[in-house]
C-alpha cells in the first residue's frame, strides 16, 4: 500500500503487489531492468530536489509568492485586470474542460469543440472578418504569424513589414524572431502624437511592403482616427493591412473589416484572465482568401453519422502534424482553454455588457485624466485624441520619481519618457482612483 | 463471436459506464446562431456629452465615425450560461474520466493542489511590474529554471517559449544565432528522422531552414549510415527524440552526438518524450546541446482542451548567450534582510524575444509546484511506472508490437484493420483510444502511451478494450461509435464546406 509517500510519486497507484504481478507478466525482475540506456549515459537519479507533503509544496509556493508586494496595478499597455466574473473560474476549472487533450477524436469532444466554435464566432462578430482561428500564444506571436501569412499570400516578392514606431518592444523582437526565416524585415513608420503619421506613412510606403501594422487603441490607448485611410493604403500597393486590438475595444470601436484590415490579431485575454504575469490568447481573425493559409486549429460544423449536427476540427491539413515542413505554422499546443475563458467572459456580459466595458474604459480614462489636469505640474493628457481604458500624463517633476514614490505608497504606473507616465482605469475600482488621485496630488505637489 | 472473451474479462463489466457518461441526445445549444441580441451603438444622441456613467446602450462618449453601429451575440442569464457550460462539459472525456493513452501526448493524471495554487492572488501580477515589486514571481521563475536545469543536465534555461514548438522554435533560433556569431553562417539545413513530431519539421521551415528527412533503421533506430551521408559543412542541427515516437532508446545516442558534433552541427533534444527518462538519463549527458521541456507533458500541467502549455529550453554553457531575454537570475550584492534578490537580465548575443512576456506563466508555475511536491524519488517513480504500465499493456493485448524494448510508448499495428475505426471503436467501449496512423514506420499505427498514472485494473480494462476490437469485423468498426455524444463524424465534409463560425451557418439559411 502506498502510506504516506515518502518516496515514489504520489500519482502513480501500483501497491507492491500490483508491480510483483505486472514484472512477472513482462517477464522481468526489476523495472530498472525495462530501461534500454547504455551505461555510458545513465544517471544516478540526483537532481538534489526534496520531496514535500502537498501541504509543504502549498505553504512554499505560498511563501515565496507573498513576497510579490500588493499593488493597485495602474498598469495597462497590453494588459488589463478586468475583474473576471466567478462563473468563468467554477465552470473552466470542471476537470472535463481542464483535462482533455486536442480534440483529436470528436465524438466524445463536443463540448470543448462547441466552445471553441462559439470562441470562433465572438471573434467573427468582434472583428467582422469570416474567420479566427481558435488561437494562438499571444498578440507578439500573432503578429508574428500575421507577417508570415503576409509573405505566403503576397504575389510580389515585397519583403518590408511596417510597424509603428510605438509598438511595444516585445512584439517587434517577437516579430523579428518569427521573420527571420524569410526574406522579411521590419521597418518602423513614424507616429504623430502617439498615432500614426499618416503622411509619414504614406512616405515610406511603396511596392515592396508586404504587411503594414497599425494598433486601435495604440499602447498609449489612444484612439486611431485614420484607420480607414490606411486601410486604402495597403490596398493600393497590394499589402496586408493588420490591425492589432482586443475583444473589449473591439466591442466599441470601429470594426476592422469596415477599415479594410486583412487580418486582426491581439491579445484577447483581456476577457477570461486576470494579468497574469503576461500570459495571454493570441487572437488571430482574417478573411476568408486566406483560409487555406490561416495557421493554427479551425473547429468547422459538420454531420454524424445519424445527421445530427456536430463539431469537429478541420482543414488539419494546413497543420504541421500533417504537412510538416510546409504547415501554415509550427503551432501546436495553443491556448484553448484560455480561449474557452474568453468566450465564457464575453457570454456573461452578452452584448450589452461588454458594450458598456468599453464605454466606461473610455469615460474613466476621460474622467481620470481630467482629475489629474487639475493638478498643478500636470497636463494630461499629453494630447488631445480620444483614449481608451489608458493616457500619458506629461509630469514636470522627473517621470521616474514620480513613479518611485507613487509606487512606494502601493501604486504602479508606466514611465514611459522623462516627464511622462502613463495610467490605466481598466480593473481599477472608482475607490482605488480616488486614493490614486489624492496621492497623485501629494507625490507631484 | 467475441462476446464471450470481452465479457468475461474482470473489467467487461464496466465497459459501457463511461459511454454512458456521455451518451445524450440531441443538445439544442442555448449559445447559437438562434439566440442572437443585437446592440446599437452611438446610434443617437447625448453624443460627446461624456459626463454621464453611460450606459452602452445608445449614445456614448464617441463620435460615431470612431465607433462600430452594433454588436450582436447572444444575452443569457448566469444561471442559463452554468447549465450550458455544466452541459458542454459533460460532452467531453478529460484524463479525470478514464485512460487517455494517447501516444507522445503524455497524457497523465494532474494533481489539484496545483490549481489553487495557480489562483492565489499573489500569482497575478502585471507583465509590467518593477523587479522590486514581484521578487516572489521572479524567484519561482529563478527556482524552476534551475529544477529544469538540473533535470535536464543543462547549463542555462530560458522559460519564456508558451509551448513545445516554440521551444523547438528557440532552439532553431539559439543555432542560428551561434553559427553565425562562430562565422559559420552558412550553414542551412536541419536533419531530422522521418519519425518526429511534425513540430520539428514546422519549426525548421519556420526558421528558414530546409529540412534533411533521415529514415529510421530496421529496427526502428536512426540509421548510422544514413546520418553520416546526410551531415556536411551545412549541417545546423540534428533534433532527435530519445526515446524516439516508437519508444525506442537511441543506443548510439554518443556516436550520434560524435557524428553531429564532428560536422560542426548541434544536436537538439525534443523534450516530448523526457516522461520517460526522468532520473534515468539526461539530454546534457547524451551530448545534446539544446532541448526543450513540455512541461504539460512531463510535470503534469493540464493540458485544456489544446493548451495553454509551456516550452522552456535549456542549453550547454556555449549557447546560454543566445537564449531568448530576459532571464532571471540572484542579484549579485545579496540583500540586507538576507533573502536573495532577483533580477532579469539579458544574455550578451540575445536573440531577442519569441513571446511577449515570460510565456505561460500559470503554467509555470504548477510546473514549479509539481516538481517541488514529487522530488527526486517522485519523479524517478513517474519514469519507472510510465515504463512498466507501457510494457504491461503491450503483453496484455493481441495486437501485432513491431518493434523494441520500448520505454513509455509503444506503436502497435492494426494490421488489416484501418487504425483510425479501431480508434472510433475503442471510444464505444469507454475509453480513449490511442493516436492513430502515425508514426508512418508502422503500418496502421497505434501508438500508444498509459504514463505512470494507470492502475493495473485500468491496464487490463484497456488492454480488453484493444481486444475486443481486435476480434471485430470490419463492418462493426466502421459503424463505430455508436456510444457517444455524437456518432461517427464526416470530417471530409466540414473541410469541403467550411463553416466556422454561427454566422456563417445563419448564412446558409
Amino acid at each position: 500500500m502506498h502510506g504516506s509517500h515518502a518516496t515514489g510519486s504520489p500519482y502513480t497507484p501500483h501497491t507492491e503487489t500490483d508491480r510483483t504481478a505486472m514484472l512477472e507478466a513482462v517477464g522481468a525482475d526489476t523495472v530498472e531492468d525495462l530501461f534500454d540506456i547504455p551505461a555510458d549515459v545513465r544517471f544516478d537519479g540526483r537532481f538534489d530536489i526534496d520531496a514535500r507533503s502537498e501541504r509543504e509544496t502549498r505553504r512554499l509556493v505560498r511563501s515565496i509568492l507573498d513576497r510579490n508586494d500588493d499593488f493597485t496595478e495602474l498598469l495597462g499597455r497590453g494588459h488589463y485586470g478586468y475583474y473576471v466574473p466567478s462563473l468563468v473560474d467554477h465552470l473552466a476549472d470542471r476537470s472535463e474542460f481542464l483535462t482533455s487533450y486536442t480534440q483529436y477524436q470528436p465524438e466524445i469532444s463536443q463540448g470543448f469543440l462547441q466552445a471553441l466554435f462559439e470562441y470562433q464566432s465572438l471573434l467573427v462578430e468582434l472583428t467582422g472578418l469570416e474567420i479566427a482561428n481558435c488561437s494562438v500564444y499571444d498578440a507578439a506571436t500573432a503578429l508574428g504569424e500575421a507577417a508570415t501569412l503576409s509573405d505566403r499570400v503576397r504575389e510580389t516578392t515585397g519583403h518590408r513589414v511596417l510597424v509603428p514606431e510605438f509598438v511595444r518592444d516585445e512584439r517587434r523582437s517577437t516579430l523579428e524572431n518569427y521573420v527571420a526565416g524569410t526574406d522579411l524585415s521590419v521597418e518602423a513608420y513614424p507616429a504623430d502624437d502617439g498615432t500614426v503619421d499618416l503622411a509619414g506613412l504614406e512616405a515610406t510606403v511603396d511596392e515592396s511592403v508586404v504587411m503594414i501594422y497599425a494598433e486601435n487603441p495604440t499602447v498609449r490607448g489612444t484612439i486611431e482616427e485614420n484607420l480607414a485611410a490606411i486601410g486604402d493604403l495597403a490596398d493600393t500597393i497590394d499589402a496586408l493591412f493588420t490591425l492589432g486590438s482586443d475583444p473589449i475595444a473591439l466591442s466599441l470601436l470601429q470594426r476592422p473589416a469596415d477599415v479594410g484590415a486583412d487580418v486582426v490579431v491581439g491579445d484577447a485575454s483581456v476577457l477570461g484572465l486576470p494579468t497574469s504575469y503576461g500570459m495571454g490568447l493570441g487572437l488571430f481573425a482574417t478573411r476568408d482568401d486566406f483560409l487555406r493559409q490561416v495557421p493554427g486549429r479551425l473547429v468547422g460544423v459538420s454531420e454524424d453519422a445519424t445527421g445530427r449536427r456536430a463539431y469537429t476540427l478541420t482543414l488539419q491539413t494546413r497543420e504541421q502534424h500533417i504537412r510538416r515542413e510546409r504547415a501554415t505554422s509550427n503551432i501546436c499546443t495553443n491556448q484553448a482553454w484560455v480561449a474557452l475563458r474568453t468566450a465564457m467572459h464575453a457570454a456573461v456580459l452578452g452584448p450589452s455588457g461588454l458594450v458598456d466595458l468599453a464605454t466606461r474604459g473610455v469615460e474613466r480614462a476621460e474622467d481620470l485624466a481630467a482629475r489629474l489636469d487639475d493638478l498643478v505640474g500636470v497636463k494630461a493628457p499629453v494630447n488631445d485624441r480620444r483614449h481608451i481604458r489608458e493616457f500619458v500624463a506629461h509630469v514636470d517633476q522627473p517621470a521616474r520619481a514620480v513613479a518611485d514614490e507613487l509606487e512606494r505608497r502601493g501604486f504602479a504606473v508606466h514611465v514611459v519618457g522623462d516627464h511622462e507616465i502613463q495610467v490605466c482605469v481598466a480593473g481599477v475600482t472608482d475607490e482605488q482612483l480616488d486614493r490614486f488621485v489624492a496621492v497623485f496630488e501629494e507625490v507631484v505637489r | 463471436m467475441t462476446a464471450d472473451r470481452t465479457d468475461g474479462s474482470e473489467s467487461g463489466r464496466s465497459r459501457y459506464d463511461q459511454a454512458r457518461y456521455l451518451e445524450n441526445g440531441e443538445y439544442e445549444p442555448l449559445l447559437s446562431e438562434k439566440n442572437l441580441t443585437r446592440v446599437e451603438i452611438g446610434a443617437d444622441t447625448d453624443d460627446g456629452d461624456g459626463s454621464d456613467e453611460g450606459s452602452g446602450d445608445g449614445g456614448g462618449p464617441l463620435p460615431d465615425d470612431l465607433t462600430r453601429d452594433s454588436l450582436e451575440f447572444p444575452e443569457l442569464s448566469e444561471p442559463e450560461l452554468a447549465r450550458h457550460y455544466t452541459r458542454l462539459s459533460q460532452m467531453i472525456y478529460g484524463i479525470d474520466s478514464g485512460p487517455y493513452p494517447l501516444g507522445s501526448c503524455t497524457m497523465k493524471y494532474n494533481p489539484k493542489f496545483t490549481e489553487d495554487v495557480a489562483a492565489l492572488p499573489a500569482a497575478a501580477v502585471h507583465p509590467d511590474r518593477s523587479e522590486e515589486s514581484i521578487q516572489g514571481t521572479l524567484e519561482v521563475l529563478a527556482r524552476l529554471q534551475d529544477y529544469l536545469a538540473r533535470i535536464g543536465g543543462m547549463d542555462a534555461v530560458t522559460l519564456q517559449p508558451p509551448a513545445g514548438a516554440a521551444g523547438e522554435f528557440v532552439g532553431i533560433r539559439v543555432a542560428t544565432a551561434y553559427h553565425e556569431h562562430s562565422g559559420e553562417g552558412h550553414r542551412n539545413e536541419v536533419i531530422i528522422p522521418e519519425s518526429a513530431h511534425g513540430t520539428n519539421f514546422a519549426s525548421a521551415a519556420l526558421g528558414g531552414y530546409d529540412v534533411v528527412s533521415l529514415p529510421s533503421d530496421d529496427e526502428g533506430r536512426v540509421d548510422l549510415e544514413a546520418l553520416e551521408a546526410a551531415l556536411s559543412e551545412n549541417t545546423a542541427a540534428l533534433m532527435l527524440t530519445n526515446p524516439n515516437t516508437l519508444g525506442l532508446f537511441e543506443r548510439d545516442i554518443d556516436a550520434i552526438a560524435d557524428m553531429v558534433h564532428d560536422a560542426g552541427g548541434l544536436l537538439y533534444y525534443d523534450g516530448a518524450n523526457l516522461n520517460a527518462l526522468l532520473g534515468r538519463a539526461r539530454p546534457g549527458d547524451m551530448g545534446f546541446d539544446v532541448m526543450h521541456y513540455n512541461v504539460h507533458k512531463t510535470f503534469a500541467t493540464p493540458h485544456g482542451g489544446g493548451g495553454p502549455g509551456a516550452g522552456p529550453v535549456g542549453v550547454v554553457e556555449e549557447l546560454a548567450p543566445f537564449l531568448p531575454a530576459p532571464r532571471v537570475r540572484i542579484r549579485d550584492d545579496g540583500s540586507k534582510s538576507g533573502e536573495p534578490i532577483y533580477e532579469r537580465f539579458e544574455p550578451e548575443h540575445t536573440i531577442g524575444k519569441v513571446h511577449g512576456f515570460d510565456g505561460n506563466w500559470l503554467v509555470l508555475l504548477k510546473t514549479f509546484a509539481y516538481i517541488a511536491r514529487l522530488g527526486d524519488e517522485g519523479l524517478a517513480d513517474a519514469s519507472a511506472s510510465a515504463v512498466l504500465n507501457a510494457n504491461y499493456l503491450a503483453e496484455r493485448i493481441e495486437y501485432d508490437i513491431p518493434y523494441s524494448p520500448f520505454h513509455h510508448e509503444f506503436v502497435a499495428s492494426a494490421g488489416d484493420q484501418d487504425a483510425a475505426d479501431v480508434a472510433k471503436r475503442m471510444l464505444d467501449y469507454g475509453v480513449h483510444p490511442p493516436t492513430t496512423k502515425w508514426p508512418e514506420i508502422v503500418p496502421e499505427a497505434l501508438m500508444t502511451e498509459p504514463t505512470e498514472v494507470e492502475s493495473k485494473a485500468t491496464l487490463d480494462r484497456l488492454a480488453a478494450a484493444f481486444n475486443a476490437v481486435y476480434e471485430e469485423t470490419d463492418e462493426t468498426l466502421e459503424d463505430a461509435p455508436e456510444r457517444t455524444t455524437a456518432r461517427r463524424i464526416d470530417q471530409t465534409s466540414a473541410a469541403r464546406t467550411p463553416r466556422l463560425s454561427w454566422q456563417a451557418l445563419s448564412d446558409e439559411s
